[in-house]
């Protein structure tokens, strides 16, 4: 485990020493401009324009940071060939895939976490208060960086076999196919016939189901989100993450490097 | 029999090429051999005979077709035998935004040195490569050769029992070879066995017990320098001075002259016949030497008479 710590360490430091954090200044500008805009509104929904665009702007940008680094966590290292002098290393190959993976999420969880304070100073300036409701945001963006951590899984594991160009789409293609898993499920089409609704109902349950982490919707009109949706959520994230990065490491594992 | 530091048997890589990767290019072909305890040992081969893809199948970067090694007695598959090896990879590279510091204490930590031993190991693996003073920059400001030390560094951080270089020489300064090398006896008078590539046959003349040839993926030769060098035929060299017309000397023939000074080689067989018609044509003798063979002439003769084994093979398949 130790090996896992090192290399998730040094994956963070990377991160930050690449400047992956300057997004949060982006992030920052668009939280003042809404701020600003808004107040000029003033039409009671002040709260509602800041509590949603923030939570969109948290997860679409973590969505790109966590494809994009994801792929390339293990493909740049392969492509660099870094990995030679540190595979001869002590460490085994699923141990460096596993800190590599968790210092990705370390990184996304220090960015959303920035994030998440931006959201709540923007929301205290134009309320000039915290409602109880506000408390509700801070769990969307647990359940977004949870989305996150699954989004950074596959994304390794489709670097683990394919080019990075490849591996990109695939893992767009996957968050995609995540989020209609659930309009797959209710499909009632008459002209189907019971065999491919049976297949499609299959899929839809293969794919991971994105929807399970958005509570926007809810938080967003105050409405709280319940403490059964959370844990199900998390236990949803932790069984995906762990069967896919188990499978990340088999591929890995027989990968001879160029 | 005593088990040797790294034991090879019929080792083989193929790689897929072509359309759908359907045909087959055997890189290495039945690499069979074993490098002795405390032993260095020089890899010798030209551009693409399979050097790099042995070294990296032996630290399991890639995948054998076929065949098994071992290192200190365990099978390759057993990571935990690494504690013990050290690697220079070919041309390494390394994270371009760590200092050397930064990444010999990175690499220090998976051998489970404590914080103190760390630091005190990589203050003492930088001033012995000679990067003390550029211990602070970032390795993207690192010229190659630079790179090249850093890399010997961290194959060396941890003392351990076998070192395997790819290439340790290449890009490196006069200096810098002349470093190397000391390494590489050092770690041999600690008793350590280095297993090496090279091109420079002159170090590998130089630092090697034992040598081996690798053409076209197949071991053509392997011996100790010398040993291999007293297997091909030697001939003798007479320089000598002849003033006035020269009568008719057999010898003149085979010659090669500059003003008065000939120089002549024969087998050592006519040697004494020569000397005598030498002297009754009243020459002055000024040097007779034994033609030494070095390793570059074995290398190339090798080499050559598997460039003609190829091309033999390819007109009886036509
Ligand atoms: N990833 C790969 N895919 C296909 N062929 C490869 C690959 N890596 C190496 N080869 C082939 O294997 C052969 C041996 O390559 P290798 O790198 O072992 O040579 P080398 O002896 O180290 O040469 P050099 O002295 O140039 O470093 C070459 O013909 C090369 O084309
Ligand atoms: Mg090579």
């Amino acid at each position: 485990m130790r090996n896992v710590q090192t290399v998730a360490a040094n994956t963070f430091r990377e991160a930050v020493r690449d400047r992956v954090l300057y997004n949060l200044v982006f992030f920052a500008l668009l939280m003042m401009g809404a701020a600003i805009l808004v107040g000029q509104i003033s039409i009671g929904i002040e709260r509602d324009v800041i509590v949603s665009l923030g939570l969109t702007a948290i997860s679409v940008i973590g969505i790109f940071i966590a494809i994009f680094l994801g792929v390339a966590l293990v493909s740049r290292e392969m492509d660099k060939r870094t990995l030679y002098a540190l595979l001869a290393k002590p460490v085994k190959r699923w141990e460096f895939l596993l800190g590599k993976f968790f210092g990705l999420v370390m990184t996304l969880t220090v960015n959303t976490a920035a994030m998440a304070a931006g959201l709540y100073i923007a929301l205290w300036s134009v309320n000039h208060a915290l409602l109880k409701s506000d408390t509700y945001v801070l769990v969307a963006v647990y359940l977004i960086l949870l989305k996150l951590a699954l989004i950074v899984a596959l994304a390794l594991l489709f670097s683990c076999f394919t080019t990075p160009f490849l591996a990109i789409l695939f893992t767009a293609g996957m968050y995609v196919a995540g989020l209609l898993a659930g309009d797959l499920r209710t499909v009632h089409g008459v002209e189907l016939d019971p065999g491919t609704l049976r297949l499609m109902r299959g899929i839809s349950y293969l794919l991971p189901n994105f929807e399970n982490f958005n509570v926007m919707g809810a938080v967003v009109h105050g409405r709280g989100v319940s403490a059964a949706i959370a844990w199900q959520a998390t236990l949803y994230a932790i069984l995906y993450i762990a069967i896919v990065l188990m499978g990340a490491a088999v591929v890995f594992s027989r990968r001879n490097l160029k | 029999m005593t088990q040797g530091a790294i034991e090879i048997e019929n080792l083989s890589k193929e790689y897929p090429y072509g359309f759908l990767n359907l045909k087959k290019k055997m890189s290495l072909e039945g690499l069979t051999m074993r490098v002795e305890d405390g032993e260095v040992f020089g890899f010798l081969g030209p551009n693409g005979a399979g050097k790099s893809t042995t070294i990296k199948l032996l630290m399991r970067l890639i995948f054998p077709s076929a065949g098994t090694a071992r290192i200190l007695g365990k099978s390759i598959d057993d990571v935990s035998m690494h504690g013990s090896i050290g690697y220079l990879p070919e041309q390494p590279y390394f994270y371009d935004y760590l200092t050397a510091h930064e990444m010999l204490d990175y690499f220090a930590r998976f051998h489970g040195l404590t914080a103190n031993d760390r630091s005190a190991r990589v203050a003492v693996m930088l001033k012995k490569v000679g990067l003390d003073t550029a211990k602070k920059i970032q390795l993207r400001k690192y010229s190659k050769g630079m790179l090249q030390r850093v890399g010997l560094a961290q194959a060396i951080l941890h003392d351990p029992q076998v070192v395997v270089l790819d290439e340790p020489m290449s890009g490196l300064d006069p200096l810098g070879r002349r470093e190397v090398r000391d390494i590489i006896l050092e770690l041999k008078r600690e008793g350590r066995t280095v297993l090496f590539s090279t091109h420079v046959l002159s170090d590998a003349e130089m630092l090697c017990d034992r040598v081996g040839v690798i053409v076209g993926g197949k071991l053509r030769g392997m011996g100790a320098p010398g040993e291999l060098l007293d297997m091909k035929a030697q001939g003798m060299e007479i320089l000598f001075e002849l003033s006035g017309v020269p009568g008719n000397l057999p010898l003149l023939t085979k010659a090669t002259r500059t003003g008065e000074r000939y120089r002549a080689q024969l087998p050592e067989t006519e040697l004494y016949e020569a000397l005598d018609a030498l002297k009754a044509a009243s020459a002055r003798i000024l040097l007779v030497t034994q033609i030494k063979p070095t390793l570059e002439e074995y290398f190339m003769h090798l080499v050559e008479a598997d460039r003609a084994q190829a091309s033999a093979v390819e007109v009886s398949g036509k």
